[in-house]
């Protein structure tokens, strides 16, 4: 990890918030059918998420992908911990065993 | 831009002699593939850790060349 000054802001961005995804887009208008995929899957489990559009600051877009050692997006963390791109997230969401992590870290779902 | 699946096959294999691999190109464009790769090496990795060394053997062309791999990782019987 380097010490490049977006990683501070990405470290803080985790601190604040339980459940942050870093996507293509906004939750409401993805803009790419991956990024669509997890908001989706995390809508489906029930979950409140932050959805942090990469797009609009690229900086962003390549430091994210040092950050988690990650090539791609969208990127899932939960309490600060790098759980998974898309394909992970939709393997773990159809085994059952995203909720189970996210039960596990204390994280609160919906209904 | 675009990789063959021939290609990804093999730095696949040459990162990981012993894997299983399946590549399906999806889309038919070259640029949309899954894969399917199995290999004693991911033993008592987890999941994401799977998935970079399968990254790091397709050395940075992920997210550049290679635009969308669904890629699905397991360890051998």
């Amino acid at each position: 990890m380097s010490d490049h000054p977006k990683h501070a802001e990405i470290q803080r961005e985790l601190d604040e918030n339980d459940v942050v995804l870093f996507m293509k887009g906004s939750p409401m208008m993805p803009q790419c059918g991956f990024s669509a995929a997890v908001s989706q899957v995390l809508s489906e489990v029930g979950v409140k998420f932050k959805g942090i559009d990469v797009l609009s600051d690229a900086d962003l877009r390549d430091e994210i992908k040092n950050f988690s050692n990650w090539p791609t997006i969208p990127q899932l963390y939960v309490k600060g911990e790098f759980l998974g791109g898309c394909d992970i997230i939709r393997e773990m969401h159809a085994t059952g065993e995203l909720k189970k992590v996210l039960d596990e870290k204390g994280v609160q779902l919906a209904g | 831009m675009a990789m063959s699946a021939t290609e990804i096959e093999g730095l696949i294999k040459e990162a990981f002699p012993d894997a299983d691999v399946l590549i399906k190109d999806l889309a038919g464009d070259g640029d949309h593939y899954a894969a399917q790769v199995a290999s004693t090496a991911f033993s008592g990795k987890s999941r994401v850790q799977q998935h970079q060394m399968v990254y790091d053997a397709l050395k940075g062309k992920m997210g550049n060349e290679l635009h969308a791999l669904a890629l699905q990782t397991s360890i051998p019987e």
